[in-house]
């Protein structure tokens, strides 16, 4: 049955057919589910949500032609699993920004220009949208960032340093931030 | 109105059944084409559904169509006949106690007729055509069919 499924998948992808691929990541936080559009990634799940919601959350929203295809997804995959080595430090993936609008948007795409290893504050976030003042908005932009660790929304903190909130709770951004080297240098 | 699921979980939930269903009415080695055009032709009208109320009846019903496409073009005899009906969604199949298993181990005819009248609801006069042989034929197959599976079943 596997290699039927597995064939599927393949010729489902080569006549077009497939809207949304998704694959299972193992990772050192638990598994991820990743999926990407034909124009790039669209979603990373982290461990503490629920995998099958999100797949229902991109049936409704992106397309219900959704199917289990690893292949679709290897450049995705090798760079995570690089970047959990602490051997990546920049991920060069197309990405499909279907998910975001507006504000959230702006701030997203601005988090995305953070570089490996530097953290910015909730408030310079809401001054990259265009909203100094918006800063509350600009937290809950990276609360709803659909592509974590990829978009990597660790990166921002609060003004005093503290580390504010992470949807894959607050010890993954603590080790994803120490994985990067600016933990250390970071009061808390 | 239901919203469509993801995709993979109607294969998720439905592949191992559609898969049974089709062995019976094909055999093991060309079931594996036809549910590959099953699936495929289920992804490619995927997004125009709007009924997802019973897609395990609306795959079980590609599948038998497939199946009746597979008979039809490797039917020793191709008999021209009206349009075959369409194979109404069934709702639950007794696929328990390893019946289809059982099924598959038939002697092709038989195999065939048996799939035909019980997994895709064909009347006798179609599983005929289907076939490519008399109805006469097509009923002495079920019946042998049938026997069989009574006495292995008993």
């Amino acid at each position: 049955m596997k290699a039927s499924l597995e064939r599927l998948a393949e010729r489902a992808g080569a006549e077009g057919l497939i809207d949304v691929a998704f694959a299972n990541v193992d990772s050192p936080f638990g598994p991820l589910l990743i999926a990407a559009t034909r124009r790039g990634l669209v979603r990373v799940n982290l461990p503490t949500y629920d995998p099958s919601e999100t797949l229902e959350e991109l049936a409704a929203r992106v397309s219900p032609r959704i199917l289990e295809s690893p292949a679709k997804l290897d450049q995705a995959r090798r760079e995570l699993d690089l970047y959990f080595a602490g051997k990546l430090t920049a991920f060069d993936l197309p990405i499909d920004w279907q998910l975001t609008a507006g504000f959230s948007g702006r701030v997203q795409r601005a988090i995305n220009r953070i570089p490996y290893g530097q953290t910015r504050s909730y408030t310079e976030m809401a001054r990259s949208a265009g909203n100094e003042r918006a800063v509350r908005a600009a937290g809950t932009a990276c609360g709803s960032n659909p592509i974590p660790i990829v978009v990597p929304c660790h990166r921002v903190l609060r003004s005093g340093g503290g580390l504010g909130g992470y949807g894959g709770g607050l010890p993954m951004k603590e080790e994803l931030l120490r994985l990067e080297g600016v933990l250390d240098q970071t009061s808390r | 109105m239901t919203a469509l699921p993801p995709f993979q979980r109607l294969l998720d939930e439905h592949a191992a059944e559609v898969m049974g269903v089709l062995r019976g009415a094909v055999g093991r080695v060309d079931a594996e084409d036809c549910f590959q055009e099953t699936f495929l032709a289920a992804l490619r009208a995927y997004p125009r559904l709007d009924d997802a109320g019973n897609l395990r009846g609306w795959l079980l019903t590609i599948a038998h169509r497939k199946a009746i496409d597979h008979h039809r073009a490797h039917g020793r005899r191709p008999t021209p006949v009206a349009e075959i009906a369409e194979v109404a969604a069934i709702d639950s199949l007794p696929d328990e106690n390893g019946v289809w298993e059982r099924v598959d181990a038939l002697p092709p005819k038989q195999r065939a007729a048996v799939a035909l009248r019980y997994a895709c609801d064909l009347p006798h006069a179609e599983i005929a055509a289907a076939l490519g042989c008399s109805p006469e034929a097509a009923r002495r197959s079920l019946h042998e069919g049938i026997k069989r599976l009574r006495k292995e079943l008993a």
